[in-house]
């Protein structure tokens, strides 16, 4: 076409006028600390598997997963997932059920047989765990991953530690525990069960470093003047026993103690046929240790609470306790006013204390009101020794036992390489107020099935059913992928210079440095806060 | 065809021989008959493809038109007076875009006070749009320039006015030679654009030119007006040979060749002006008329040569600077520049004032006797005006000029 | 009733954000799309977060997908047409023509007229023109072109002034904001209450096709109702809100949230109409006090001074609730 001068253009030329200059400020994308990530006990990517899993790719969101926890099935049982307490979604909704897809993609791998590989060349290192709870089996499984020569001693009859000896089978049926045990010794990992370590010097000579994971399995145990004919159990023993038979409770139960374990006892009680179950607990509901659910559950399944109570006699027939109220420091102090209780037997609740006579003698290594001193590096006073789990001190749960597996193996590799294992720094939290969450449509939580109430306390079947797996899928994409990049175009889109460079799917983004203004509608319209303005040079 | 026909009938049957595609039409007198006919022409199919579209403005008029030339299409409208006034920004925008459009001016005078009879006072205000100008003599020419007016128009990319005088022309019944459809195709081919809207060669037309190339933008419209002055001959001739008769071209001189006087004007009056020199001619006066055909562009050489040898130049035209005078004499006197002559400005025939062989003999008779001023308006009221400056002189709220003259008349106060 | 953009239920970013992995390519947004026209591409001289920018691309882009790329846009004087195509350069890829300030939708009729008259009917035309433009020089030839029912598409980008000139009122400037000829001086400071117009409903009035008004805030809603329009013959008209940050005194980056905030508060209804009467609103999904949506701008900033004008909150909060009681804007 013959354009008249000036008046007619040829499109697009004004791509020659790169208005970058005008910058004062870029847009910079940089991964943040997702809350469920940053609060995870096991250091699972959270955001990473469940971004893997929203387009349906569950063996890799599965893969992601096991790179951190090798018992996703379990996990997403009993864990008391921290994440979803932590989860941003909850301001908009309810968090995004976690657990739940955790759990999905745990069954999936054990229906597929999904395995992982040791590619890892063999470092001719031996290392000694004691222990096939949580802990020793996470350090066992990263340590084999790494190439290492790993032994599994436990003095039990079967591996799982507290998760099969502590856990009832309605919360984690003993099949899922076994097969994510199995794969794991799939992997070259020895077990020898029945194997209490004695002698650990001894021991050691045959190994180049230890984890110790023992555990904290011996109940508590509280004085109670009691009759002849008073009939008490500690909870621990009493679910250990049924991991050998049935154990002999009468009909009308009382459990004493205010924990998670407190709450396993009573709802076993109940399907053991216990017709009256009471928890007598000494202070308030709201400062029971166990988590609101599992009161929930078993206030559902028919166990009755007596809060502000402490047993203080015992008989065959009968418990007394004493009201108590609470002082202005929260503490229980004694009313002088009692009532009874009909009650077969008495089971104790109330704590569990680790069995630390293997370390007894070794030098170096200290005690600390019942538990292990270790360094950051979870390494006791005696080198190459390290211990974690129950016995240390922490948070006594399953997850933070695969917590302090994954994070004993780092160590140790280190330690035998010579080197220090640092953990990378980790990146600027992904707070709620980063996001812009008027991009993520309404989409309430999932609710997980539950047995039938008749069943539940008739029966040891698995209280709450999996999702399947479009519930999981729902589930996975209502995470906002706090802090992190889920490629949804906004920048893209919401450029008024098209100085985003869209780099194809799992790609991201660039910046167009020679148009971009710095105008920062992309930073303030990312849903998830992955994009921060930072001043230019001058 | 030799028809006995109204002058706006004839140029509507001509401008739709020219196979116009988009004709925006507004009401206004004098104008209205010819888009009244071209809207019977295409909604009764004998004009087709065509969209006769009833905008609500002249302004959007003009813009329909713009729109539609910049995509392509042939595209036409007329208009008159305060009608043309009201599209001025889009006509400055027509030609600055160089949209091959052709505009029918009904010429009319400018209110206020209102007025809907015969001057140049629309067209002429217009002078500077950057549009081609074309004065008709007759119908007969009116309807012919049509034709000459799209080829040059598309030619040289540039809009082109056909002025004819209001009533004068526009509503009188006159034997005009209608050209035949196949004579009109065969001498106006389709239309070309230069540029236009076109998915399949995007462009971006209508940019905003700042002072780095304004000027060279302006200096090609004039320079594209240069060629015009070319051109318009050359089509003149072109369409003498296809029609077998004369119209257009850049000027028409009329027993110029001896003149000692000649009187320049543009229009129908030029045919009342050809009576009065024929006259005169018979007495022995040395006078002849020259016509001007296009005022823009603007024949300056070919004026200079008509009129150079002349001892007088008397410029009679149906429009008033206020403040100087004349506008047509301002560009004849450029034309004249170095030559020393006498000139005189005739305003004369404003808002439909008639111009009688009378009133012209004695005008004509004046000048060469030496007794006409630099400017001179032709059959002034001398009387009503002294009555008016002297009320005005008097009482501060004299009232209207206009109602106050008109009541001078009416009661036979004046003559 | 119709409320396409949220057909599609999302679950991790909802149908809210620009693209969604998850979707099917067809389902996406044009804008997620990297073979997008970018109807207006880089190096305009737009301000910093200029909405109009923003919405001149988001329209036309649909616009062009919705025509397979045959269309022709014409553009009234002002900001759009000044930043994207000062010589020698042109933001646009598309045939795009400006005449002047006033004539825009008549120009589009002149070339749907052509198009009709050279059979090119599969050649879709976009008017397009800020509010001054449409709603005040440019309305007649509007009102001409919606009475005749012509083939156009017409878009006004309102950003509530005359932007281009350095801020001015405009007829569709609301009460209360600050523009430089109405100053936030005198005891009622800003535009005065009572007055502009309503130019979505006054075309409504003229029983066009398909009347619809959008944000820049809400995409998905945009570009359906662009791709409605091209569903229709003869007058179509979409009345987009695109702030200004310079005109408003916000910040670049808050063009989207501003925009947001006034459908979310009610000031600015979102709905569509077919043949005059209308068919769909898209309902507020968190409703915001209109004090959210005017504390971001700096035209609103004599509302916030000391003592605050409560009394000119309530006005602006009245009106807002009259949008909300008049198109049922909440569930």
């Amino acid at each position: 076409m013959d354009k008249p001068f000036a008046i007619t253009l040829d499109v697009g030329s004004s791509k020659a006028n790169k208005t970058g200059a005008w910058r004062t400020e870029r847009p910079v994308y940089a991964d943040r600390m997702p809350p469920c990530n940053q609060a995870c006990p096991a250091g699972e990517n959270i955001q990473r598997w469940l971004y893997l899993a929203e387009d349906g790719s569950y063996e890799s969101a599965w893969r992601e997963l096991m790179a951190d926890n090798p018992f996703p099935a379990i996990m997403g049982r009993v864990c008391y997932h921290p994440c979803q307490t932590a989860c941003n979604r909850a301001r908009l909704d309810e968090s995004v059920g976690i657990n739940s897809v955790e759990r999905f993609l745990g069954d999936e791998a054990i229906r597929q047989g999904w395995t992982v590989p040791v590619t890892a060349e063999p470092t001719g290192k031996r290392i000694m765990v004691v222990g096939a709870g949580p802990a020793g089996l996470s350090a066992a499984y990263h340590l084999t991953l790494m190439g290492h020569a790993v032994t599994v001693m436990d003095s039990g009859a079967y591996a799982g530690g507290m998760m099969r000896f502590g856990i009832p089978r309605y919360r984690l049926p003993r099949d899922i525990l076994s097969a994510e045990i199995q794969r794991i010794l799939d992997m070259g990992v020895t077990l020898e069960l029945g194997h209490t370590v004695t002698n650990l010097p001894a021991a050691l000579r045959h190994f180049d470093a230890a984890f110790l994971a023992v555990g904290a399995h011996i109940g508590r145990r509280a004085y109670i003047p009691a009759g002849d004919a008073a009939r008490i159990l500690d909870a621990v023993s009493m679910l250990r026993g049924m991991e050998g038979g049935v154990p002999c409770l009468g009909r009308r139960v009382v459990v004493y103690g205010g924990g998670n374990t407190a709450m396993d006892a009573a709802r076993t009680a109940r399907r053991l046929g216990a017709t009256d179950t009471v928890v007598v607990y000494r202070r308030t509901r709201d400062r029971m240790p166990a988590h609101d659910f599992e009161v929930e559950e078993a206030i559902e399944e028919g166990v009755t609470m007596k809060w502000l109570s402490t047993i203080t006699h015992a008989d065959g027939e009968r418990v007394t306790v004493e009201k108590m109220r609470l002082d202005e420091t929260g503490f229980p102090q004694p009313t002088g006013e009692f009532e009874e209780l009909a009650a077969d037997t008495v089971v104790l609740a109330l704590g569990q204390q680790a069995d630390l006579t293997l370390l007894q003698g070794l030098p170096g290594v200290d005690f600390e009101d019942g538990v292990v001193k270790v360094g950051d590096n979870l390494m006791t006073g005696y080198p190459g020794v390290f211990a974690g789990g129950d016995m240390v001190p922490a948070e006594r749960t399953v997850t933070v036992a695969v917590g302090h597996g994954k994070k004993a193996a780092r160590h140790i590799d280190a330690w035998l390489r010579g080197t220090t294992y640092r953990p990378a720094p980790r990146p600027a939290p992904a707070a709620f107020d980063i996001l812009n969450p008027w991009y993520y449509s309404d989409a309430p939580a999932t609710v997980r099935s539950t047995l039938e109430l008749a069943r539940r306390t008739s029966t040891f079947d698995e209280v709450q059913s999996g999702l399947d797996e479009s519930s999981a899928l729902f589930e996975a994409r209502r995470c906002l992928s706090c802090g992190n990049c889920f490629e949804c175009d906004n920048c893209f889109g919401v450029c008024p210079d098209n100085a985003v460079i869209k780099l194809g799917a799992g790609e991201r983004y660039a910046i167009d440095l020679d148009y971009c203004k710095g105008c920062g509608l992309c930073a303030a319209e990312c849903p998830c806060g992955a994009i921060t303005m930072q001043a230019e040079q001058t | 065809m030799l028809r006995q026909m109204e002058g706006s009938q004839a140029v509507a049957e001509t401008v739709a021989c020219c196979r116009p595609e988009v004709i925006g039409a507004y009401p206004i007198s004098p104008q209205t008959h010819i888009v009244e006919t071209l809207s019977a022409l295409t909604k009764s199919g004998r004009l087709a493809p065509c969209e006769f579209v009833n905008v609500e403005s002249e302004f959007a008029a003009m813009s329909v038109a713009i729109g539609a030339s910049a995509a392509g299409a042939r595209t036409y409208t007329a208009t008159a007076s305060q009608g043309l006034l009201y599209m001025v920004e889009a006509l400055y925008n027509a030609s600055g875009l160089g949209l091959p459009i052709v505009m029918t001016v009904a010429n009319r005078a400018i209110g206020a006070p209102i007025n809907i009879w015969n001057d140049h006072s629309d067209a002429m205000s217009q002078r500077d749009s950057g549009w081609i100008q074309l004065y008709a003599e007759t119908n007969q020419e009116a309807a012919d320039l049509h034709i000459q007016a799209f080829k040059i128009a598309e030619e040289v990319s540039l809009p082109v006015m056909v002025c004819m005088d209001g009533f004068i022309l526009t509503h009188a019944y006159e034997r005009v030679d209608l050209p035949s459809q196949e004579q009109v195709d065969a001498f106006l081919p389709p239309y070309v654009p230069r540029q236009m809207l076109d998915p399949a060669e995007p462009v971006s037309i209508g940019a905003m030119v700042g002072p780095e190339a304004f000027t060279e933008v302006r200096y090609l419209a004039h320079a594209r007006q240069m060629q015009a002055l070319k051109l318009i001959p050359q089509v003149a001739a072109d369409f003498k040979r296809a029609f077998r008769r004369e119209s257009g071209g850049l000027i028409r001189p009329y027993r110029t060749e001896d003149a000692e006087t000649i009187i320049v004007a543009l229009g129908s009056v030029l045919g009342t002006i050809k009576d009065v020199i024929d006259e005169q001619r018979e007495s022995g006066v040395k006078i002849g008329v020259l016509g001007i055909t296009s005022f823009r562009p603007f024949p300056l050489d070919a004026m200079r040569q008509a009129l150079g040898h002349a001892r007088r130049v008397v410029v009679l035209e149906k429009a008033l600077a206020v403040g100087i005078g004349g506008i047509v004499s301002a560009n004849v006197r450029m034309a004249l520049s170095g030559i020393h002559l006498d000139g005189h400005t005739v305003v004369a025939g404003l808002g439909g004032r008639p111009i009688t062989k009378a009133s012209l003999h004695r005008l004509f008779a004046d000048a060469i006797a030496g007794r006409v001023g630099p400017l001179t308006f032709l059959d002034l009221n001398r009387e009503l005006i002294e009555r008016e400056l002297r009320r005005a002189a008097q009482t501060r709220r004299s009232g209207p000029s206009a109602e106050n003259m008109l009541r001078d008349l009416a009661l036979g106060e004046v003559r | 009733m119709t409320v396409p953009a949220q057909q599609i239920k999302f679950y991790q970013t909802g149908s809210f954000a620009v693209g969604n992995r998850l979707l099917d390519l067809e389902d996406r947004s044009v804008q997620a799309d990297t073979d997008r026209a970018n109807a207006l591409t880089s190096g305009h001289r737009a301000c910093q977060g200029c909405g109009e920018a923003l919405g001149a691309r988001y329209a036309l882009d649909a616009a062009m997908r919705a025509t397979q790329g045959q269309m022709v846009a014409v553009n009234a004087t002002g900001c759009l047409e000044v930043f994207s195509t000062p010589y020698p350069q042109t933001s646009w890829q598309i045939p795009w023509i400006h005449s002047l300030f006033g004539n825009a939708p008549a120009v589009a009729t002149g070339v749907a007229a052509a198009l009709k008259a050279k059979g090119r009917t599969d050649v879709r035309v976009i008017g397009q023109g800020g509010d001054g433009g449409t709603v005040d020089i440019g309305f007649a030839c509007l009102s001409g072109m919606f009475e005749r029912n012509d083939d156009v598409l017409f878009i006004c980008y309102d950003n509530e002034a005359y932007m281009n000139t350095g801020v001015q009122r405009s007829g569709a400037t609301p009460p209360a904001a600050r523009t430089m000829t109405t100053q936030a001086v005198g005891p009622e400071p800003g535009n005065a209450f009572g007055q502009g117009k309503n130019v979505p409903l006054i075309a409504l009035a003229h029983e066009i096709p398909y009347v619809a008004t959008a944000t820049v805030a809400e995409l998905h809603d945009l570009e359906y109702k662009v791709r409605r329009a091209m569903e229709f013959r003869g007058a179509r008209y979409i009345h987009v809100m695109v702030p200004c940050p310079l005109g408003w005194g916000s910040a670049a980056c808050d063009t989207i949230r501003v925009a947001r905030l006034a459908k979310e508060s009610g000031l600015f209804p979102v709905f569509e109409a077919e043949d005059g009467e209308v068919t769909g609103v898209v309902k507020i999904r968190r409703q915001v006090p209109v004090e959210e949506y005017l504390r971001l701008q700096g035209r609103y900033a004599h509302l916030f001074g000391d003592p605050p004008r409560t009394d000119v909150i309530a006005r602006i909060q009245a009106m807002a609730d009259r949008n909300i009681r008049r198109f049922g804007l909440v569930e």
